[in-house]
């Protein structure tokens, strides 16, 4: 058995260590019922029989990366709020939308509890007052299992004051978002939460450990990151850092799409597994479709450059795969196989990216619709050679200096390792311009080949080749 | 030596103290000192290095979206991407605005800015003065390759009466949405829609209708914002200009008046940090159209067919003989002066010189009964600034979102930034009431029990005993006596010793009049006096100087019956106004923008006026014509020039030695004058206010910044803003009267009766009625007994 | 004697803008104002809870009007032009009466690679109905969004708020045909 239709796109072949997905094999996981029979609210038990500064130091020495795209130590966020400030807000960032990711959907889904009992232990160990949990407007299904898990754990305790007899009390307030891609911006989400425009916030002066939410010091962390904490808590630091690699230890959380034979989300173990087990190991990806030729990979999410076959062997590391040019980001992964037509695929890309801005800082708004209609000109076989230079000047614009890329043996390109500079006030103006940068960089011929063949023969877009039409 | 070290190291006795705001900072490499806290885009601005910007302004809260300021700066670890409108300096920090990165950045943005915005710069207002086209040329990547189709939008659209908003022109630079929320608060206008479609919108059908719109399209770094008076009048460099004085109100906003072919076409706020801060009322900016509207342009007298046209010989002549008649049938006591307050301090001067030196008569007032009395001067004197600095600010005057706008800017942003605690004593709830930290609603003449009751609250008392208190006093009602205010004023003074006062007089020179002497002499009358001596067959000549009894004395009746009343009249005004078609002479006086000279504002700061036009006809400044007159009666006052006045003014007023014509060259801010010795402190007022019966409504009556008066009705595009005649009831109240709101009602004191519509209004207390004073359309000034303590009236069901 | 009454006005801290005190009057009685108000009274008005007062409105009314919209921002004290900004910030949010059925069609990365654009362009045709718009019967309103976060689904339809994963142009013409009984 590998997937239950419980959790579509989940599947659990092979015999690895799991933290955040063990019970999403139960299709009654989500329930209090099921969740306290497999052990759930231990973790908050263990944590509230400790003081908040024991599970603080078990959290930083775990070193759970953030799994929302930057990927920091959840234990030293935590770290970094001002001692003496009053109160605390925790944000726990449910509004998942960088294309190709569809992981924190599925907790939320299958195991809400997990998450609320991370919440808890998060506001316990850093003196959070409130917790308000923020849910991507496009997943009704999350927001009635966390709603409905919400009531159940009010209800017996958990959640609310006095939780489980002690003086700790602290409120989970559920709240929907309305469709934007950049409220998952951290500060944006905070404006959203709010009450206002999902506009992100300038860095500095708006570091939300310092001035969050509400104008107080405010951690925000990334769903599955919260659902690690009962295990940790039940299992231990050194169960925890035992799995993986010290840099990366624990597993994550995986969400691949694209050209494989089993697209899926898996839970894998961090810094050792590669991304060629990934894509080709029995149990997980199981190959390219059609036996077809791997072309270009996106490894964490959208935003992130893009890797080739070269970089297969890179495990899910975040400094290793930060040197090689790009980054772990949310942990999606696209695949294209060798029928992709890069420069339209780089279109559809910067196309959300363009459509997503907020629209308040002037590159991101102005330039990912200019790199857009560029690009959308020579995908439609109205390309000028001159587009080419145009589209990395005007991306030169967004991120000055040298962008990360890829390593490529055949183009002699040495990698150019994250991060990049910016003129913008959040990524999503980068964002637009990675795909780009990688798909010129790495795959210039294709752009002149679309511009040699100039109004002649009408471009075919990935999705109308034979091949693909036989996959569905 | 770094900061760091210099922390460190006590000093010794022969260093010099290191100044702890003090951060040395290099900008493109030149050492310079910085102020702790300092944005690095003001720190490179003191040391001479301007950094191009469009959304920062030094006067809003930075928000960094434009990016046109990014700099590298390196704080120690590395040249770092730097929004230098968010960063405040550190010690040591590098600032490079033009290394080759930074020039990138710049150049970046500046191509970005310009992909959809139209290069209809020939036919854009902007065109000649535009940061967009300026920082282009500076800081430019030199052409454009946006190829692709530019934003499209429906062309200028209005979003209020006076302004048009181009969405293709503009560039989102959250100025005037953040002016319109932050500054004025009133936020009707914001961004909607999101990414590459975000524009600046109002609500459907909820116009930008803000008194301080105009300020938006001055702030507005491109052509998107155009104010319709302006629109395809002039280009930039067409205008010619001078720094002057608004003396629409007693703020005085420092502004600067802009005319092409010898026409005032443009008037721009001048940031002038005691006071306006840029800022500027719409009546302010655009009250100018009066001056070249419906001007009397050549001096009149009366003939068997009325007013005439004559020539100035002649009617300066038969003035003289007037006013030579009056002091010969019944001594110089039957001559009296209304007004100067619209003028100069030269204006007023020259006047006061007249009356009191060769005309010899002791009645002379500029204030025209809807102030508090001229003593309320001697009472020890608050700043704008003493104001926003103050730890309490106690309202008890009028709303000064209608009268004194830009006051009330200040008050708000006081309020908002500074945390000053406003405690409101208002007859109804005014511009401020929202912002108030305690807000007292009394019934016409509660304001004594409304002042006592809030210092017998011990946390109020504590509030007031907390920091420097400062009273804005002035008249809160036209329908009452001033004396209930005096008396709330007075009570609060005792009850917190220390306490300072900023007058909220209202008219453009109030105060310089009052203060250079346009006040009575011992023994003199007051207007009211006057105009009751007037009605009472006892003035033989009375000359309004820029004075309109009948539109501005709240007691209509008896300025009428004064205008019967007195024997002979001398009106020197503009506009041939209400009051001035009564009279037997007319002399044309220059008005703004028409000449020089000085004027004071409410906290007495004296600043200079310019002159930009040649004044309208034959029309002369009012100092002049006193001058002439004065001659006419044989006596030279010895001034030949506008400077003449202003030096006797430094010479021969108590309170104005400092305010010489050095002293104002060199002042861009203007000099502070202090009110003269001989003002008079006002005597203790007790005040018996009558019991209302309970059938009636006690009369609210206060102005709007818009009316029926000279600048408003001349003026076409804000004419039509005043919002006319109507009593307003709590909707409780109206109900009472068995009417719908909307209906017409009968309204009635014990002078008159008027019929109005009545408007539900949850602002107004029960048992008051609150109508806005010279509103088109109606005279609530009909209703007004002014010398009673208040007003009841009867409102009726028709 | 008089009225006196000193109360506090609204803190500067406290409140953000400060329009129209007061509950306002529903336009027009209509009852589902009263739902509106529930949820209203639920969040004690607070100005934070915009959003989600947006949400139940939506619910409630199907689209945001100009007149809910005014509702909403009287009830919460906000500029109206704030209301109607944050609004038309966030795409879940509609102006304009819906039709009776909805079909969105995800066009995220995962779902383009996997022929979503030939989903949309194959309804539109069949249905005659632009993007983003509602048919002219009424009956279906077409609309795309930028990655459901279904992506092991693709490409992904959603019809009246049902996920239907695996899509071809095929299968969701005959999807709607089950939903709208046929294309007339």
């Amino acid at each position: 058995m590998s997937s239950y239709p419980w959790a579509a796109g989940y599947i659990d072949d092979g015999d690895r260590p799991k933290i955040v997905t063990s019970r999403f094999h139960l299709e009654d996981g989500y329930t209090l019922e099921r969740y306290q029979a497999t052990g759930g609210y231990d973790g908050l038990r263990r944590a509230l029989a400790k003081s908040p500064a024991e599970v603080h130091d078990e959290v930083r020495g775990a070193t759970i990366l953030g799994r929302g795209g930057a990927g920091f130590p959840a234990g030293t966020k935590w770290g970094l709020m001002p001692a003496d400030k009053y109160p605390r807000y925790l944000v726990v960032n449910g509004d998942e939308s960088e294309p190709g990711t569809y992981k924190d959907r599925l907790l939320m889904e299958r195991d809400p509890h997990q998450l609320i009992e991370g919440c808890l232990i998060a506001a316990y160990a850093a003196g959070l007052a409130q917790v308000f949990l923020y849910i991507r407007g496009e997943m009704p299904l999350a927001h009635e299992r966390v709603g409905q898990a919400l009531n159940e754990a009010y209800a017996a305790g958990y959640v609310g004051t006095n939780i489980l007899g002690t003086d700790f009390s602290v409120d989970i307030v559920l709240h929907w978002g309305a469709g934007a891609y950049v409220v998952g911006e951290e500060t944006a989400l905070i404006e959203s939460l709010e009450g206002k425009r999902g506009e992100p916030r300038l860095k500095p002066p708006f570091f939300p450990a310092a001035i969050g939410l509400y104008g107080q010091p405010t951690i925000v962390n990334n769903v599955e990151t919260l659902s690690n904490l009962p295990w940790l808590l039940v299992n231990g630091m050194e169960a925890y850092t035992a799995i993986g690699t010290q840099t990366s230890p624990g597993t994550r959380m995986v969400a691949v799409s694209g050209h494989v034979n089993r697209p899926g989300v898996y839970e894998i173990v961090n810094g050792t597994t590669t991304f060629r087990d990934l894509l080709y190991g029995d149990e997980f990806c199981q190959g390219i479709r059609n036996g077809n030729e791997l072309k270009a990979f996106v490894p964490g999410g959208g935003s992130a450059p893009w890797f080739t076959p070269e970089q297969l062997d890179l495990p899910f590391e975040g400094r290793l795969v930060g040197a090689a040019g790009s980054m772990l980001g949310s942990g999606a992964i696209m695949v294209m196989d060798h029928t992709t037509d890069i420069p339209a695929a780089a279109l559809t890309l910067t196309h959300f990216y363009a459509a997503e801005s907020c629209g308040q800082c002037t590159p991101c708004r102005e330039g990912g619709t200019w790199l857009e209609r560029v690009l959308s000109r020579i995908v439609d076989g109205n390309g000028t050679p001159a587009d080419l230079d145009q589209l990395l000047e005007i991306g030169e614009s967004i991120c000055p200096g040298a962008f990360p890329h890829a390593s490529s043996s055949a183009l002699g390109l040495e990698a150019t390792p994250f991060p990049y500079k910016m003129t913008t006030i959040c990524f999503v103006g980068p964002s637009a311009y990675a795909p780009v940068h990688s798909a010129l960089t790495l795959f210039r011929s294709e752009f002149e080949a679309k511009i040699t063949r100039r109004n002649s023969i009408p471009v075919t877009a990935v999705h109308a080749t034979p091949e693909t039409a036989g996959a569905h | 030596m770094t900061a760091t070290e210099n922390a460190g190291t006590p000093p010794t006795d022969d260093a010099p103290v290191p100044d702890p705001n003090a951060v040395q900072i290099t900008v493109n490499g030149v050492a310079h000192t910085a102020r702790k806290g300092q944005l690095v885009i003001e720190a490179a601005a003191d040391a001479g290095v301007y950094i191009p910007r469009f959304c920062y302004h030094e006067r809003m809260t930075p928000v960094g979206k434009c990016r046109m300021c990014l700099v590298e700066a390196d704080s120690g670890r590395g040249p770092a991407v730097t929004v230098s409108c968010m960063v405040p300096v550190m010690p040591d920090m590098k600032v490079e605005t033009e290394s080759p990165m930074a020039k990138r950045m710049q150049e970046g943005v500046l191509e970005l800015l310009l992909a959809n915005h139209p290069l209809d710069c020939p036919v854009c207002d902007k065109g000649g003065e535009c940061p967009l086209q300026d920082q282009t040329m500076t800081h430019g990547p030199g052409e454009s390759r946006f190829v692709e189709e530019k934003r499209h939008y429906e062309k200028p659209i209005p979003i209020s009466d006076l302004v048009f908003l181009d969405r293709e022109r503009c560039i989102l630079c959250d100025r005037c949405t953040r002016f319109a929320d932050e500054v004025a608060g009133d936020a009707l206008i914001h961004f909607i829609s999101r990414g590459n479609t975000t524009q600046v919108m109002t609500f459907p059908d909820e116009p930008f209708a803000s008194y301080f719109s105009g300020n938006t399209v001055q702030i507005c770094p491109v052509g998107a914002l155009t104010a319709k008076p302006y629109r395809f009048k002039a280009r930039p460099w067409d205008l010619e200009e001078i720094e002057s004085t608004c003396t629409t109100c007693a703020v005085g906003c420092r502004t600067v008046v802009q005319s092409s072919r010898d026409e005032l076409l443009r008037s721009q706020g001048v940031d002038s940090d005691p006071v306006n801060w840029g800022w500027m009322c719409d009546k302010g900016r655009f009250g100018f159209e009066a001056v070249r509207t419906e001007r009397v342009t050549e001096p009149l007298v009366r003939t068997a067919h009325g007013l005439e046209p004559t020539g100035w010989n002649a009617a300066l002549r038969s003035a003289v003989q007037l006013i030579e008649d009056g002091k010969l049938a019944a001594g110089p006591s039957a001559v009296a002066v209304i007004g100067g307050a619209r003028g100069s301090n030269e204006d007023a001067f020259a006047w006061a010189r007249l009356a009191h030196d060769v005309i010899d008569t002791p009645h002379v007032y500029a204030q025209m009964g809807d102030g508090l009395p001229v003593g309320m001067l001697a009472m020890p004197r608050a700043t704008i600034d003493d104001t926003a600095a103050a730890s309490t600010i106690v309202l008890l005057g009028p709303d000064l979102k209608e009268e004194l706008p830009v006051l009330y800017l200040r008050v708000r942003d006081a309020v908002q930034k500074r945390r000053v605690r406003i405690v409101e004593f208002t007859p109804r709830e005014s511009g401020l009431t929202s912002l108030a930290w305690k807000s007292a609603v009394y019934e016409p003449g509660g304001q004594v029990e409304a002042v006592r009751a809030a210092l017998a609250d011990p946390e109020i008392a504590d509030q007031l005993a907390a920091g420097p208190v400062v009273v804005i006093a002035g008249r809160s009602n036209l329908a009452e006596s001033s004396g209930a205010t005096v008396q709330a004023v007075q009570t609060l003074l005792a009850g917190v010793p220390g306490a300072t006062v900023l007058p909220a007089f209202r008219r453009g020179n109030v105060v310089g009049a009052l203060q250079v002497g346009m006040r009575p002499r011992p023994g003199g009358l007051d207007t009211r006096g006057i105009l009751q001596a007037a009605a009472d067959g006892k003035i033989e000549c009375l000359v309004l100087v820029g004075a309109d009894p009948l539109a501005d004395f709240p007691d209509t009746d008896l300025a009428r019956r004064a205008l019967a009343g007195a024997r002979r009249i001398v009106s020197v005004d503009t506009h041939l106004s209400a009051s001035a078609q009564h009279a037997d002479v007319v002399l044309p006086a220059a008005a703004f923008g028409e000449k020089s000279g000085t004027t004071t504002n409410l906290e007495g700061r004296v600043t200079t006026l310019g002159r930009k036009v040649t004044a309208a006809g034959t029309s002369r400044p009012d100092w002049m014509i006193a001058t002439a007159i004065a001659r006419g009666l044989g006596t030279d006052l010895g001034f030949r020039s506008v400077d003449d006045v202003t030096d006797a003014i430094a010479r021969m007023v108590d309170g104005y030695e400092g305010v010489t014509r050095d002293a104002l060259a060199d002042s861009a801010d203007g000099v502070l004058s202090a009110p003269p010795a001989t003002i008079a402190a006002i005597d203790p007022v007790e005040v018996e206010v009558p019991v209302r019966n309970s059938y009636d409504y006690r009369l609210v009556v206060t102005r709007k910044l818009y009316d029926a008066g000279v600048t408003v009705s001349n003026s076409p595009s804000l004419a039509h803003l005043a919002p006319g005649q109507r009593v307003h009831l709590h909707p409780l109240d109206v109900e009472r009267v068995g009417v719908q709101p909307g209906a017409d009602v009968r309204v009635s004191s014990s002078r008159s009766a008027a019929v109005m519509r009545v408007e539900a209004d949850p602002t107004v207390l029960r048992g008051t009625a609150w109508i806005a004073f010279n509103q088109p359309g109606g005279n609530v000034g009909d209703l007004i007994d002014s010398t009673a303590i208040v007003t009841d009236v009867r409102i009726e069901n028709l | 004697m008089s009225d006196t009454a000193l109360e506090a006005g609204a803190s500067a801290s406290g409140s953000r803008h400060t329009v129209d005190p007061g509950r306002p009057e529903h336009p027009s009685g209509d009852d589902r104002f009263a739902l509106v108000d529930t949820h209203l009274r639920r969040v004690h008005d607070a100005q934070d809870q915009l959003i989600e007062t947006l949400h139940v409105a939506q619910d409630v009314f199907g689209f945001l009007s100009d007149d809910v919209l005014l509702y909403v921002a009287r009830a919460l004290r906000l500029p109206p032009s704030m209301v109607y900004g944050v609004a038309t910030f966030y795409h879940l949010f509609t102006f304009e009466p819906p039709g009776e059925h909805t079909c969105t069609v995800c066009t995220g990365t995962a779902c383009f690679v996997k022929g979503a654009d030939d989903i949309v362009a194959d309804v539109a045709t069949a249905h005659g109905v632009h993007v983003g718009d509602t048919s002219a019967d009424g009956r279906l309103t077409l609309r795309t969004a930028r990655c459901l976060g279904s992506c092991g689904l693709a490409p992904v339809v959603v019809l009246d708020g049902v996920v239907h994963g695996h899509q071809s142009p095929s299968g969701a013409l005959a999807l709607l045909d089950g939903e709208l009984g046929g294309v007339r």
